[in-house]
């Protein structure tokens, strides 16, 4: 078998009882990327001498008899938004294309302490806004499944490179459904914690108030592992929570007897995909088998996810955004007459036009003059929503929906904004109330594409989450399939 | 016809904290350009804030200094706007959910007190600093002040003359000496202030248009911008001209202020909250434990000088304007139990050659010790009080002690009565007319023959006693 097939915790197995090196498995994966990548283009930077000798320092210390992380010698990738010290960080953005940070994300920090191995960053949505990697300013990341097709957005490159063999796992960022919508695109476990589980410092801001970072894995194992050492209180980062972390790994069990598990009502009428409808209503009939109580539920105020999420998070970009302006770092015009015209055409030349789009629609609602009618509106419609999950999670445990309303279109396919927002619809609603939510594939469509399932937890309730996950994949085999590359 | 003027102040100062507000480097002025920068001073991305406590207890005793309500909730906003000085393109403030509400404070007039509202005091980040005179073409930025704190003092527009407005400032920076929240160091630009002019026909109740000028830093420039726009407001008024609502810049070189930006060209600042820092909840005990540990404000202290050292109210008021006078005051007094006698020298010629000297009280060359010895000197009879005063400049000059200075120059007072017996003689000889003048009625010549006598001896001659024995032997004479 090839190695760049292991998961995580088959990989470790091997390296712990010294049956592969980590140098092995390293050179499978980079191999694997050189051979592949020229159809996938899932990599901004890849970083295969780094990552060869820190799979030698890994090794060394497994022949010195040292117990090692279950990370220890993972070939990562990391989507490019992901702070990196000393290794470019672009967001796939012409403003960052030279960008090296000298500092580590947090999630990095603690993937270093565990020794996990970085294979390179990873391609995305210009600055994680989009949901097809199509609004990358360097390139179109493909779907291992079908090259013409998209691997989803914005964490696309994090997603095919991990069901392409190009990592073991990756990390991602999501804001509006950019973890679950490309891990349900290309038939991964995509999961997005609950808003301050995990620590944003490092993580290239879009919307301060939704952003979390999370893994995408072959399996649920994989899951819980990495999520156990980038979940925490993180002193950088104030708005992560001051919660102890449990051990994700004791979730995993193939056990859903008696749990609830809410259906929304009307989630599965309109706007659907009818193979996706099918496959959604056979994991629903599944979990019933297995002895889970399914409860109708709720959520009155789910049809203004949409515009809820563009006016607040749009708002939050333009603030974020509005620091590339050319002076201290990353992309500056060639030539200008004075200090306005540097701003206007630096900003110009170096953003796409989705960045400028959000950029302007945020300024717009946060302006003196409509700060009232959109930005507050749209708080206090956040509030409801937030109260519909609280009072669903009264009577559920987990909440199941689909991930996405389709399976991967192809690239091209969606010119219409509106057509391409609508594609997060099932997934953006979690993130206005920081609810944590994990996507896992259920099934394939005529085509052959994967089809994730997503399923919600009440803040802070990952276990429940990974519990319910893990019993799917136990009594499945949609993980196990491969595409052919 | 009449007008009234009003006059509302902004007041930032840069709060004394170690660190800045929103990371860990340093906010100590220094002059290196961008040495006290770390990635998120410079708004690297990912990077992410984390508030300095002491800053918000620092704005929270301003707050208490000047009688506000402590908010229980409270919240950093962001204000946005494009310049080279302002990193992240956004300052994080406090628009919506300020710190501190509602406050007043008392300031001393010549009509008396008057209260000025103060409408909030909210806590907001300082930009760097751009320095333009290095190139030709090209400008630099230093962001070594991005992110140190400051708290914005907001007036009501009670004031209503630009001396109640100088006045309102020196008070509001001797009560942030005083708390020790701020250096209010104006050449370091850690006090600023803006200033908000109207005037209206008297009885008006209605405001007139006002006009704004920005950051003047120093009370002289704001004093100065106060009373010319007053001008200019009742010059356009007097002659049926409209006020534009606007922003105008004041030039401290020219003594002028030229239009900046109309209502209708302000910038929209965008204000919303900031999610990257959580909003606060302001404990109750912490403030009642701050409130309880305020230390003695100005007025207080006047009070009890007044009180206790029985100074006239104007002079307690003078020496208690100024966190550090007040303490050298109590320093000199420690050491010498004379508290008026302390007040009359520091009220007279000290604060006389501070000002004609133009130091401040903090940059007094002369110890609370060295002071006391000076007036010991001059109670002891060894100098006199004239000499004292010489003895006192020099000192300034110097930095030497008074007995130092006094044995160097052989100024110690003559007290001999015979040595002074052999002088007085010598003079009323040398000076028959006012002898006789003086014995013929006329009092006013044995001051000049006092006069004489000092300067026979050069100043050094106790004065007391060449006034006895001046007497005792005109009236000799007068007998005869």
């Amino acid at each position: 078998m090839e190695l760049y097939k292991l998961t995580i915790h088959e990989a470790n197995k091997l390296l712990s009882n010294r049956e592969i090196s980590a140098k092995q498995l390293a050179e499978s994966v980079l191999k694997r990327i050189e051979e592949i990548e020229g159809k996938v283009n899932a990599f901004n930077t890849i970083t295969a001498e780094e990552a060869l000798k820190n799979a030698d320092a890994i090794d060394k210390l497994i022949q010195q008899g040292e117990e090692i992380s279950p990370l220890a010698g993972i070939p990562m990738g990391v989507k490019d938004n992901i702070c990196t010290s000393g290794i470019k960080t672009t967001c796939s953005s012409k403003m960052l294309e030279n960008f090296v940070p000298p500092y580590d994300a947090t999630v990095i920090e603690r993937l270093n302490t565990h020794n996990a191995i970085l294979v390179g960053k990873l391609n995305m949505d210009e600055f994680a806004m989009g949901s097809s990697t199509e609004n990358s300013a360097f390139k179109n990341t493909r779907n291992p499944w079908s090259l013409e097709r998209v691997p989803g957005g914005s964490s696309g490159g994090s997603a095919a490179s991990v069901i392409a063999g190009q990592a073991l796992f990756s990390l991602g960022s999501d804001t509006g459904g950019s973890i679950r919508q490309p891990a349900a695109f290309c038939g991964l476990v995509g999961l997005k914690p609950t808003y301050g589980r995990v620590s944003r410092y490092g993580l290239v801001a879009l919307a301060s108030s939704f952003d979390v970072v999370g893994p995408i894995t072959k399996d649920v194992t994989d899951c819980a592992i990495v999520l156990n050492v980038i979940a925490g209180r993180d002193v950088k980062d104030v708005t992560t929570a001051d919660k102890p972390v449990d051990d994700y790994r004791t979730a995993l069990k193939d056990d859903v007897k008696g749990m609830k598990i809410g259906i929304p009502k009307g989630f599965l009428d309109k706007g659907l995909d009818s193979e996706v409808r099918t496959s959604i209503h056979q994991a629903i009939k599944l979990y019933e088998k297995l002895g889970a109580e399914l409860i109708e539920i709720d959520l009155p105020h789910a049809e203004y996810a949409l515009p809820v999420y563009y006016i607040i998070a749009c708002a939050e970009a333009s603030s974020s955004l509005a620091r590339y302006d050319g002076i201290r770092y990353g992309y500056r015009a060639d030539d200008y007459d004075d200090l306005e015209e540097l701003y206007k055409k630096t900003r110009s030349q170096a953003f796409g036009s989705e960045v400028k789009r959000r950029i302007m629609l945020g300024n717009f609602v946060i302006g003196a003059d409509y700060y009232e009618d959109y930005y507050l509106k749209a708080l206090k419609v956040r509030t409801l929503i937030r109260e519909d999950y609280a009072k669903a999670f009264e009577k559920v445990d987990v909440i199941l929906s689909p991930t996405t309303p389709t399976s991967a279109f192809k690239i091209g396919e969606k010119r219409e904004p509106m057509d391409m927002y609508l594609s997060d619809i099932y997934t953006v609603p979690v993130n206005i109330a920081g609810l944590p939510a994990i996507s896992i594939p259920c099934g394939f469509d005529a085509n052959g594409l994967p089809i994730g399932l997503q399923l919600i937890g009440d803040l802070f309730e990952e276990k429940k989450l990974l519990q319910a996950a893990y019993t799917f994949e136990q009594n499945t085999d949609y993980h196990k399939k491969e595409p052919i590359l | 016809m009449k007008y009234e003027v009003v006059i509302g102040l902004e007041v930032h100062a840069e709060l004394s904290t170690q660190t800045k507000l929103l990371c860990g480097c340093a906010a100590e002025f220094v002059r290196e350009p961008n040495t006290h920068c770390c990635p998120g001073c410079l708004a690297m991305p990912g990077t992410l804030p984390r508030i300095n406590k002491r800053a918000v207890e620092y704005a929270i005793k301003a707050g208490l200094a000047l009688n506000c309500d402590i908010s229980e909730y409270s919240r950093m906003d962001r204000k946005h706007y494009f310049y080279p000085d302002l990193a992240k393109a956004y300052q994080v403030t406090q628009h919506y959910q300020p710190l501190c509400k509602n406050g007043y404070l008392d300031i001393e007039t010549d009509d008396g007190v008057r209260r000025i509202g103060i409408t909030q005091i909210h806590l907001e980040e300082d930009a760097g600093k751009l320095i333009h005179d290095q190139y030709e073409t090209e400008s630099l930025v230093d962001y070594n002040r991005s992110g140190v704190p400051l708290i914005e003092i907001v007036s009501e527009p009670d004031l209503r003359s630009p001396e109640e407005g100088r006045i309102f400032l020196e008070t509001i920076k001797s009560i942030l000496q005083y708390i020790e929240v701020s250096d209010c160091k104006m050449e370091e630009g850690s006090l600023r202030c803006d200033v908000n002019v109207s005037v209206r026909p008297k009885g008006q109740k209605e405001y007139g248009v006002r006009s704004e000028m920005k950051n003047l830093n120093s009370f002289r420039a704001a004093h100065r911008a106060m009373e010319y726009e007053v001008k200019r407001h009742i010059d356009i008024l007097e002659q049926g001209g409209e006020i534009l609502r606007e922003t105008r810049r004041w030039d401290d070189n020219m003594g002028k202020s030229f239009p900046m930006r109309t209502k209708e060209e302000a910038n929209d600042y965008r204000y919303f909250p900031d999610a990257d820092i959580v909003p606060m909840y302001i404990d109750r005990d912490w403030v009642a434990r701050l409130k309880k540990e305020m230390p003695e404000l100005p007025s207080e202290r006047r009070d009890r000088y007044v009180r206790d050292y029985g100074l006239p109210e104007y002079d307690a008021g003078v020496l208690t304007s100024s966190k550090y006078l007040a303490e050298y005051f109590e320093e000199c007094i420690r050491l010498y139990d004379n508290p008026k006698n302390v007040s009359n020298w520091v009220m007279g010629d000290i604060l006389r050659i501070t000002k004609e000297k133009d130091i401040e009280h903090e940059d007094i060359p002369i110890q609370a010790e060295q002071l006391v010895g000076l007036l010991k000197l001059v109670d002891e009879g060894i100098i006199s009080g004239s000499i004292g005063k010489s003895v006192l400049e020099e000192m300034f000059d110097t930095g030497k002690d008074a007995d130092t200075i006094v044995e160097a120059k052989g100024l110690r007072q003559i007290s001999d009565q015979d040595a002074l017996l052999d002088i007085i003689l010598k003079v009323m000889e040398d000076n028959p007319q006012s002898v006789e003048d003086y014995l013929s009625g006329k009092k006013k010549a044995m001051g000049y023959l006092v006069g004489q006598t000092m300067r026979a001896t050069k100043g050094k001659a106790n004065p007391q006693m060449v006034n006895k024995i001046l007497k005792e032997k005109l009236d000799e004479l007068k007998k005869e």
